[in-house]
């Protein structure tokens, strides 16, 4: 029997970063994938062909409605629904592939194929064992359905379906206004389809704060989406030619119907039992602060534990265990992990919200800016939106920052390093910033905090 | 200061890119943490630099090229690395699967706030505006590394001193009655360092733990008997390593500190001049200091500290009389040298300066 030091389990953002940092530390590494193609939900059918589909709507919505306005005549514009998904596959493909050469030049032996634990220490995929002193689980997470509405991946659709539709439809509900939905949403709106969402909650994106949640419905809404808020579907009739969603009294009408209401750990047919693993009623696999499971040589990252489900955070998890395995004490800073929406504009946060920081019992102040009075904002006409920086009002250390606006999810990656580093909000503010750029707002929001905003 | 050297920073282009120069001609200097080197054209040819001053470069990382063939740009061109003594970079070592236990490597919200609430948290607010204070102004790199390797050495060592003193008189005599015929023969004083440094080999030989340094959980005899002479130049300190003192005799000794001592006048001290040394001697008696706790020099488990010498009145065979004393000082590296070992080995050498015959005889 083949045996390896460290064996991992999927190999999406959380496992094939967790595989290249073990054999960086000079561990002999496998990964194991049910899928032969790397690179996990995220790569294939989660973050990476999403966005490119959204910067490809987002181009051609700012010809049709924004070009004008910049003094830009290009005749009739139109896009090629068929051409945006080839362009999707090929950016997923040269993933798929780069990620094979990391493997390569790092050693990593790569088995496609279901894996199933046989015991602590070994590992069976394709009919194979596969030793291992110490197991990743890495396996992720899968799209939530509802119990009255099993997704076809046509008419009702996940996030999956959503990203391989072959034709935009005309009507598109979509259940659930989280991240998944509103980025979605953003896509198909812009393409044209008239898009209904049903939100469960009194908010859409209900982690962001409530600012940022108020802003982005408003914008969205002004781009022609709909929002249902506080509604719950009750049931659903599908014809054939539609699908109708029962909301309370009311009944909506559309050709597909996205559901994003979530998604939960995926564990099904990796043998926990048979080691004597015990998830979680969520479904999640219950681990100490080291990442170990119950099972000493069994440790578990990404969307199968608690915490959000973000590429990066398993990803930063990931490296941990690597570390720890080859005998290291490393600290993933929960607090500093970003979020992004990738919407128009976009959404990114670290950090408490403001409603967060108060819970956990801390007196805040806040600073805020706006683009509508940021330079480069206005020279590029994306003003929309604002920085927000909470602060503990006792030490000015920063507790977190929200953006609205566009390219917010670069912005926030100073955010990050603030929090990473419990910088203050004046060590923030005192550090120079090139102008014009939109992250002279982040600057001037920590200012804004100590009521010294230089352009407010 | 440690044995390794993996980086440089340039600190002087001699000549620059575009530059035709002839093989050997000086071209660069680089500043590490130890010593200023002048790196010499491999082959003559026209210079080009990928670097400029104050870049940080790896040992063995290319600088730049000669082309050989100037004026034909098609030539064959020299690579021109970093040079110094390349260290092996070993493929890093297999970690052992431990793991489990430690702390915690996951920090949550609550975490965080616990430790800016907790009373340091205000620390950094304060470290950011400073009190007005005077000059400032950044340290060295080379003053930087002496700073971080003395703390090192003091945090990973049991380091401890003991003293002793010496009568010079004997060696006074020696050095007056054959300075002239010692001269003639071997172009150089002789000094006081060269009985030193015997005095020492000689106790480093009778005394093997303090030749010996530790590495892991191993104690490993040095290979040779090379000691430091620390030297105070401008740009600061630097230990020039004399070889193969157990062997050489007076007058070899004596040569080598004497073009030691002109190369760190000129500046013009290498790296491989400081490489090596299983024991340091540091004479802190040439500023006027009469006693002193040396540092170690890791990784070398001792070093002797020398002071000024002072006519003092002692009691010799119950009479008070006057002599020339100097006082030793030898820190030493408890974890593998004891207590009795350092100072018999000190006792050793106090016997031998004050009757140098016992070096002639080896006693």
């Amino acid at each position: 029997m083949n045996t390896f030091d460290v064996v991992v389990i999927g190999s999406g953002p959380g496992g094939y970063v967790a595989a290249i940092r073990a054999a960086q530390l000079g561990l002999t590494v496998a990964c194991i994938d049910k899928v032969k193609e790397l690179g996990g939900t995220c790569l294939n059918i989660g973050c990476i062909p999403s966005k490119t589909l959204l910067h490809a709507s987002e181009l051609y919505w700012k010809m049709v409605h924004e070009a004008e306005a910049y003094g830009l005549k290009s005749g009739e514009c139109s896009y090629s629904f068929k051409e945006m998904m080839k362009r999707k596959q090929k950016v997923v493909t040269s993933f798929n592939e780069g990620i094979a050469a990391l493997f390569k030049k790092n050693k990593i032996t790569f088995f496609p194929g279901s894996a199933k634990l046989i015991s602590p220490t070994v590992v069976q995929v394709a009919g194979e064992q596969i030793g291992a002193k110490n197991i990743i689980l890495a396996t992720g997470s899968e799209p939530s359905s509802l119990p009255f509405l099993p997704f076809d991946e046509k008419k009702i659709v996940s996030s999956t379906g959503a990203l391989s539709l072959t034709k935009v439809p005309e009507r598109l509900l979509v259940i659930g206004a989280g991240v998944i939905g509103v980025e979605l949403g953003s896509v198909y709106s812009r393409l044209g389809s008239k898009v209904e969402f049903v939100e469960f909650l009194d908010r859409i994106c209900p982690t962001l704060d409530e600012a940022v949640s108020k802003e982005l419905q408003k914008i969205l809404t002004k781009q022609g989406m709909a929002f249902r808020l506080s509604s719950k579907v009750t049931g659903a009739d599908i014809t054939s030619n539609e699908v109708i969603l029962r909301v309370g009294t009311e009944q909506l009408r559309g050709d597909v119907v996205l559901i994003a209401v979530g998604r939960k750990p995926y564990t099904q047919n990796l043998g926990l039992e048979a080691v004597g693993i015990v998830p979680t009623a969520k479904g999640t696999i219950p681990i100490d602060n080291r990442f170990r499971t119950s099972i000493p040589t069994i440790y578990a990252i990404g969307d199968i534990i608690d915490g959000p489900m973000l590429a990066h955070k398993a990803s930063e998890e990931g490296v941990a265990v690597a570390e720890i395995i080859a005998g290291q004490n490393p600290v993933v800073n929960y607090l500093a992990i970003p979020n992004v929406i990738y919407t128009y504009p976009e959404v990114a946060a670290v950090g408490l919200t403001e409603a967060e920081a108060a819970s956990l019992g801390i007196t805040v102040k806040t600073g805020m800016f706006p683009f509508k009075i940021n330079s480069r904002a206005k020279c590029t006409g994306e003003e929309e939106g604002f920085v927000k920086i909470v602060s503990d009002s006792a030490s000015d250390v920063i507790l977190g920052i929200h953006i609205i606006g566009a390219h917010a999810s670069e912005l926030i990656a100073e955010g990050a390093l603030a929090i990473q580093n419990g910088l203050t909000t004046l060590q923030l503010a005192h550090t120079p910033h090139a102008h014009p750029t939109l992250s002279e707002a982040l600057k001037e929001a920590a200012l804004g905090v100590h009521h010294r905003a230089i352009h407010r | 200061m440690g044995e390794s050297i993996s980086e440089a920073t340039i600190s002087r282009i001699i000549k620059t890119s575009g530059s035709v120069v002839r093989r050997d001609e000086e071209i660069i200097e680089l500043e590490t943490d130890k010593v200023n080197q002048v790196l010499y054209a491999p082959q003559a040819g026209q210079l080009s630099f990928s670097v400029k001053i104050g870049d940080t470069v790896k040992i063995g990382q290319l600088i730049g090229t000669i082309d050989t063939d100037v004026p034909a740009p098609t030539g064959p061109v020299a690579p021109l690395a970093a040079a110094a003594p390349a260290p092996a970079l070993a493929a890093p070592p297999k970690p052992a699967l431990t793991a489990t236990t430690g702390p915690s490597a996951r920090k949550m919200a609550p975490d965080v706030i616990a430790e800016i609430k907790a009373p340091k948290a205000a620390a950094p607010a304060m470290q950011m505006q400073p009190a007005p204070s005077g000059n400032r102004k950044r340290m060295s790199s080379l003053r930087r590394t002496i700073a971080q390797k003395l703390v090192e050495v003091k945090n990973t060592t049991a380091m401890l001193t003991t003293f002793n003193e010496v009568d010079m008189t004997r060696v006074m005599e020696i050095r007056a009655k054959e300075q002239a015929d010692f001269q003639a023969r071997y172009g150089v004083k002789l000094g006081f360092m060269s009985f030193f440094i015997k005095a020492a080999a000689a106790a480093l030989k009778a005394f093997p733990d303090v030749h010996s340094y530790i590495e892991g959980d191993d104690m490993v005899a040095f290979p040779n008997y090379d000691i430091g002479v620390a030297v105070s130049t401008e740009k600061g300190l630097m230990v020039p390593v004399v070889r193969k003192c157990d062997t050489a005799s007076f007058g070899e000794i004596e040569k080598q500190i004497f073009e030691y001592a002109k190369k760190a006048r000129e500046g013009t001290i290498v790296i491989d001049d400081l490489r090596g040394g299983c024991f340091t001697i540091t004479n802190g008696g040439t500023f006027g200091s009469l006693l002193s706790t040396p540092i170690l020099n890791p990784p070398q488990s001792a070093i002797l500290g020398m002071h000024a010498i002072l006519k003092r009145p002692i009691a010799l065979n119950d009479q008070v009389v006057i002599r020339p004393m100097m006082y030793l000082a030898l820190s030493y590296d408890h974890r593998i040298i004891d207590g009795k070992e350092a100072v018999q080995f000190l006792v050793h050498m106090k016997e031998n300066l004050e009757d140098p015959n016992k070096l002639l005889l080896d006693l």
